[in-house]
């Protein structure tokens, strides 16, 4: 029988990473994810599991510890909300550059500047297509419900390490501040030292006689085998594309139209289909849940099947191009989203669709 | 003449008084000729070996001169985003409590894009040791105007001199940061000369051997020349720091440990 809890969305992601075998958190607060920290604080992480909890002056500090702390081979994350990743960028591109594991929390408030403290999903492009500088992507998990918040946790840890790549989880205000009944399950003992040194050879534990030293850099002032260094990331990208795609559909098998939403957009959009079901509109939901790497195939292979296909998203219109670019003008993409922390309604993005498609 | 050493006779094992630790690679120095970050870099080395403390150590590189330190030292090393080399060190510390971690930074990184990561690092009193040498300059990009330049100094970014009217003054960091409750050792020493070079050797042993304890932050500044930035001789640009560098920056202990 598996524990089940009633929790904040903010409170899950913090109970998935310690029952994910989690070192280290390091971060800062911020509206709205500060549950976060408070909730590893409460719980006093360092007696339950031994994981460290450390409140940092700065989110730019944060990520450069999440950095050492990965760069030794260690389960290390933080979290923040828009703003403060925007501050994280200069850390996460020194990552992507040395190939080092880790999670990423971002719940996401309305921008740009300090915006407003509502839900919004106006960071895409600063996650999917690498918000820092240098040619890199990160994995984005898009959770859309408290559940997957709370299971991102241990799969976001499992495919940063896979990899060596950071994981972003991409929330939003809405998904980190609802409560929502939650499975959880039992925890993944950390690993000892010894364990890693064995797991992770190139992470800085000390130099020992049987190996040389090991170093995490970004830097070769060699352009030559810089270029090499930086053509490898690109494999690995693309190695991720054809691998680690995630997707789900509800009710695509017959659509005729479709709805491309994530997040909390998309728990909007799958009401929206149950209504225009019910009046009879042969309408579907394809929600990625990875937006790198993106479910593009997918999408092409419904462009065959749909008259048209409506993204929604709390923004202006980030998301929408990727869906244009899968569909490859098959049939028409259009854009719908809300901005500055507002959530759009069932009614009002069904009717958008069918005033797009339906009634045009 | 007959008592005069061949070289064969001088290099005879028997005859070696003195060598490069094994804790500094064959790769040839990045240094220019005459500053002081060669032998700054050949103390801690020394010192790691003389501890045994290789397999425990791990090093933080920053970015500027020293930024390919890991290609000179053979331990484990990371080398960090511009001034975060403190937060760096921190998060490898508090997930290694029993490994010997330190920085080694310049003051621009440290006392310009990396002050709030100095200064908090040494205020939670992480139980690190930070390297500081001060030489007044920014030495990698060329010589332009650091946090440390002192008034009236000619940079490239400060041609007509620093004017503290409009430039601001010398940060005195490591003064700041002794004020803080969580350091527990800080000093300032040199490496311009053979006695000056034994005291910051002396110091460097104690940044480590204090880490041992778990008292708190060890802070060791060494000030230090940057003959090609300042455009002088090795040997000119070294009467000069004593001459300018030291009324500002004073040698000696600034905080000692109670023991």
């Amino acid at each position: 029988m598996k524990e089940i809890r009633l929790m904040k969305g903010n409170e899950a992601i913090a109970e998935g990473v310690i029952r994910a075998g989690c070192d280290g958190y390091f971060g800062y607060p911020i509206t709205p994810q500060s549950e976060v920290l408070e909730y590893l604080m409460a719980t006093a992480t360092e007696q339950r599991t031994g994981m460290v909890t450390l409140q940092a002056e700065s989110e730019i500090a944060s990520i450069h510890m999440v950095y050492g702390g990965a760069a030794a081979g260690k389960r290390v994350m933080t979290s923040s909300s828009s703003p403060g990743i925007s501050l994280m960028q200069e850390g996460i591109s020194f990552m992507a550059g040395t190939e080092l594991p880790c999670l990423l929390l971002n719940v996401v408030r309305g921008g740009p500047g300090l915006g407003t403290i509502q839900p919004s999903q106006s960071d895409y492009f600063q996650s999917v297509k690498g918000g820092g500088h240098g040619d890199y992507k990160m994995i984005v998990l898009a959770p859309a419900s408290v559940q997957e918040m709370y299971d991102f946790a241990k799969l976001g840890f499992e495919l940063a390490f896979k990899h060596r790549i950071q994981v972003m989880v991409l929330s939003d205000g809405a998904i980190g501040q609802m409560m929502e009944k939650v499975e959880l399950d039992d925890a993944v003992p950390r690993w000892s030292d010894e364990e890693i040194v064995k797991l992770h050879p190139w992470a800085t534990t000390g130099k020992t006689p049987d190996r040389e030293r090991n170093i995490i850099t970004s830097l070769d002032l060699n352009p030559v085998k810089q270029e090499i260094i930086n053509q490898n990331l690109q494999k690995k990208f693309r190695h991720i594309e054809e691998t680690e795609v995630r997707f789900e559909e509800f009710m695509c098998d017959d659509a005729e139209y479709l709805f491309v939403a994530y997040g909390s957009s998309a728990r909007v959009c799958q009401k929206a289909v149950a209504i225009g079901r019910e009046k009879g509109i042969k309408v579907g939901l394809l929600r990625p849940i990875t937006l790198f790497p993106f479910p593009s195939k997918e999408l092409a292979r419904l462009a065959k099947q749909v008259k048209g296909m409506q993204a929604i998203e709390m923004s202006a219109g980030q998301m929408v191009e990727d869906v244009r670019l899968a569909v490859n003008g098959a049939v028409p993409v259009e854009h719908y989203g809300r901005l500055g922390g507002i959530i759009p309604a069932p009614d009002e993005v069904l009717h958008v669709l069918e005033q797009n498609f339906i009634h045009s | 003449m007959n008592d005069i050493l061949t070289r064969e006779e001088i290099i005879a094992p028997e005859n070696i008084v003195y060598e490069r630790t094994c804790l500094l690679t064959d790769c040839a120095l990045s240094y220019c000729p005459g500053c002081g970050h060669g032998t700054a870099h050949r103390l801690i080395m020394e010192t790691i070996e003389e501890m045994n403390i290789q397999s425990e150590t791990i090093g933080v590189a920053p970015v500027g001169c020293s930024v390919l330190a890991y290609e000179f030292m053979d331990i484990d090393m990371q080398q960090a985003a511009h001034g975060r080399a403190p937060a760096v060190a921190t998060g490898i510390k508090r997930l290694y409590p029993n490994k010997f971690v330190f920085t080694y930074q310049g003051d621009g990184d440290l006392a310009a894009i990396g002050t709030g990561e100095t200064l908090h690092t040494c205020n939670r009193g992480e139980n690190i040791a930070i390297f500081f040498v001060n030489n007044g300059i920014y030495g990698m990009t060329g010589g332009q105007m650091a946090p440390t330049t002192l008034p009236g100094m000619k940079t490239a970014t400060s041609p007509f001199g620093r004017d503290t009217a409009s430039m601001g003054y010398p940060l005195k960091i490591t003064e700041l940061v002794a004020q803080l409750p969580g350091t527990f050792y800080v000093t300032r020493q040199s490496v311009h000369t053979p006695a000056n070079v034994r005291k910051t050797k002396k110091a460097i042993e104690k940044a480590f051997e204090y880490q041992k304890l778990n008292r708190g932050l060890c802070f060791v500044e060494i000030v230090s020349n940057c003959n090609s930035g300042w455009k002088m001789t090795p040997q000119e640009s070294n009467d000069w720091m004593e001459a300018n560098m030291f009324p500002t920056y004073p040698l000696g202990d600034i905080k000692l440990p109670k023991l």
